[in-house]
């Protein structure tokens, strides 16, 4: 890509509205949601409960479509494809960490971090190869060959983020990734996600904690399905604001 | 996805829950062994009975008085007797089988389909005695030389009697393995010399052991001139039945006909009239016994079959409380990017893995239940019945698979996702 054409950014919202239901009980979740996220970002997205931070993780993760307005992810719009369509997106483009850990039980960690991978369609040599590779990333090289159930949650956290970086998506999607942790395991987590955007993942956090967003570059405030704050913090290339604090 | 990956994942599934997929696999298995055992003893009973069959004797007619035909069996009851003297109707009197009749029979010019004719009477029950050592004889032959190539009992040791010994009424016999085992034992019995009923009669063969099946102890016999045994056991009275031998195998029919054209003129019946003899052609017997048990070997399988459904149905109970159990894995898959195909394969794959399972293990307890003997009858596994059964349980994982697999398909993921 050439240095005069700025890339396409990872996230293209505009006026993106989700209506639930209809006529009276009609629920208005979003009501017109315009965002942009540049390559390389790391953004919180923070907002009380029913302010309509799920729905936008929904839509923005390509498990929802918007009910109307446009949503490009990579340069893709999103609206048009079908459900097949949406599903390798999903696999290609996305990564989601959820707040539950959501690994498959009576799958190895590395069979879990594997299963993006083989859906999408890679060789068993190579998969094998990746998922050790970001197994080790998350600092869990020792304990490939564990069940969910024998890894402590900040463990099984650590897996599902590695799950969610082994296939290169344009996008880390996390939705409360730290909500089910101690303070202690919290923080090991966020200290991934740092390593990770400073090496030039994008991501977006949804996070209802002050504690958490500010590891973020860019913080925005959602409430009533509108945008009400956004700020930014530290630039969009440079590192995260507390990478520093953490590695020293 | 390779179809090893969707087997892979299968298998865990089912693992995940052994007792569960036990049960389920049970209800195929019952299915698939219950096809391929039933079906093996319709076939074992139907081989049975065509052996017997055979054992008759090779292209013969077996000619015996009919208790249905000549006065009819209500004029019969009302004279109190199955031979009364009195005419009870304008019907023909029922006339018994003789010596005559054989005669006529015999007369190539009347009947040249014919080879051989063997009167025959037989005597139940008749006890044998050999130096203190005693046996009943089940069934006592009394008749001609040429029974014994109609019937097909060839002699093992020894020699048949021949026409001289009808003729003098020599008190030869000839002996069925079971009855020389029981008087004799270990000792030649040909030469010795058997009372039978309290008279003399000299062994001069062993019959070959033809093999007792059932009921029935086929060896368990003697024959002796028909003339010896009228005159000491049974006296001269009607026949018990006349054997007719065919000279080949297409002459049966035509045989069949000479023999109705040549009784019925003897025992005056005119057309309208039943006959008062039955002709048992080996041929129509063997066809009408088919008959009978294709349709019983159907019946059974039917039966089965129906049982293999219900397999099925449990199939697709289990997937479904799977599926639903198991509908947060799914909404993960799906947001790690699952396509649908991939969630109905792997469920389409337990399903099928579930039912092939109990189709394997079916066949595998129909061949160690064939083994042994049921209801009488030795199982005889049909090759084609085993692949049947297990590529019917292979449609049925599949077809019973198909809507819990479908319903797994279809799940959104946000709401999988949310299910707790």
């Amino acid at each position: 890509m050439s240095a005069a054409t700025a890339p396409a950014p990872v996230l293209d919202l505009r006026q993106v509205t989700k209506v639930y239901g209809e006529g009276e009980t009609a629920v208005h979740a979003l009501r017109g949601v315009t965002l942009t996220v540049e390559r390389g970002d790391y953004v919180a997205i923070m907002g009380a409960s029913g302010s309509g931070k799920s729905t936008l993780m929904n839509i923005v993760g390509c498990l929802d479509v918007p009910t109307s307005g446009t949503y490009l992810l990579d340069g893709i719009d999103v609206r048009v494809l079908n459900e097949n369509q949406l599903a390798l997106v999903r696999n290609r483009k996305v990564g989601f960490v959820f707040q539950a850990f959501n690994l498959i039980p009576r799958m190895t960690a590395l069979a879990n971090v594997e299963l993006p991978l083989a859906y999408g369609g890679m060789k068993p040599a190579e998969r094998r190869r990746r998922a050790l590779a970001a197994l080790e990333l998350v600092g869990l090289a020792d304990r490939v060959g564990h069940h969910p159930n024998q890894l402590s949650g900040g463990q099984q956290q650590r897996v599902a983020v590695a799950r969610a970086i082994v296939t290169s998506p344009a996008l880390l999607l996390a939705d409360e990734p730290t909500g089910a942790l101690d303070t202690a395991s919290g923080q090991e987590v966020m200290r991934i996600f740092d390593r990770l955007s400073a090496s030039g993942r994008t991501i977006v956090l949804i996070t209802h904690e002050p504690d958490i967003a500010a590891h973020a570059k860019r913080v925005i405030r959602l409430m009533d399905g509108r945008i009400v704050e956004d700020t930014r913090r530290s630039p969009v290339a440079g590192p995260p604001p507390l990478l520093t604090e953490v590695t020293s | 996805m390779t179809a090893v990956e969707i087997l892979r994942f299968a298998l865990r599934g089912l693992s995940a829950n052994k007792l569960r997929s036990a049960l389920t696999t049970l209800g195929i298995l019952i299915g698939v062994a219950a096809v391929i055992l039933l079906v093996a003893v319709g076939e074992g009973s139907s081989q049975r009975i065509r052996e017997n069959i055979q054992r008759l004797g090779a292209n013969t007619l077996t000619v015996m008085p009919s208790t249905t035909g000549g006065g009819g069996v209500v004029a019969r009851l009302l004279v109190g007797g199955r031979r009364g003297g009195e005419r009870s109707g304008p019907r023909t009197q029922a006339k018994d089988l003789t010596l005559q009749d054989a005669r006529a029979l015999a007369d190539p010019t009347r009947a040249p389909s014919v080879k051989s004719v063997s009167p025959v009477v037989t005597a139940q029950g008749q006890t044998a005695t050999y130096e203190g050592a005693s046996h009943t004889i089940g069934q006592l032959v009394g008749t001609y030389p040429s029974y014994f190539a109609a019937s097909n009992k060839p002699v093992a040791k020894g020699t048949y009697f021949f026409n001289d010994d009808v003729l003098a009424a020599r008190k030869v016999i000839v002996i069925g393995q079971t009855v020389a085992e029981n008087l004799f034992g270990t000792v030649d019995p040909i030469g010795k010399q058997i009372t039978v009923s309290g008279v003399p009669f000299t062994v001069v063969g062993v019959l070959k052991e033809s093999g007792s099946s059932g009921f029935d102890d086929a060896d368990d016999v003697a024959i002796a001139p028909l003339s010896a045994v009228q005159q000491s056991l049974t006296g001269f009275g009607p026949l018990g039945q006349i054997i007719v031998q065919a000279k080949s195998a297409d002459a049966v029919d035509s045989a069949q006909q000479e023999i109705t054209q040549v009784l019925n003129e003897r025992h005056g019946i005119t057309d309208g009239a039943s006959a008062d003899y039955r002709i048992l052609n080996q041929a129509t017997l063997q066809e009408t016994v088919n008959e009978a048990t294709n349709t019983f070997t159907v019946l059974l399988a039917a039966v089965a079959a129906i049982s293999l459904i219900v397999g099925g149905i449990g199939i697709t109970n289990i997937m479904l409380v799977t599926v639903t159990e198991r509908t947060r894995e799914i909404g993960i898959r799906k947001a790690i990017g699952a396509p649908n195909r991939a969630i109905l394969g792997q469920f389409l794959a337990e399903a099928t893995v579930l039912s092939l399972l109990g189709g394997l293990l079916g066949v595998a307890v129909a061949v160690i239940g064939a083994q042994f003997t049921i209801a009488g009858v030795k199982p005889v596994i049909v090759p084609a019945s085993i692949v049947l059964a297990l590529g019917v349980s292979v449609a049925i994982g599949l077809f019973f698979g198909a809507y819990p697999a479908g319903r797994a398909a279809r799940l959104r993921p946000i709401e999988a996702l949310r299910f707790e």
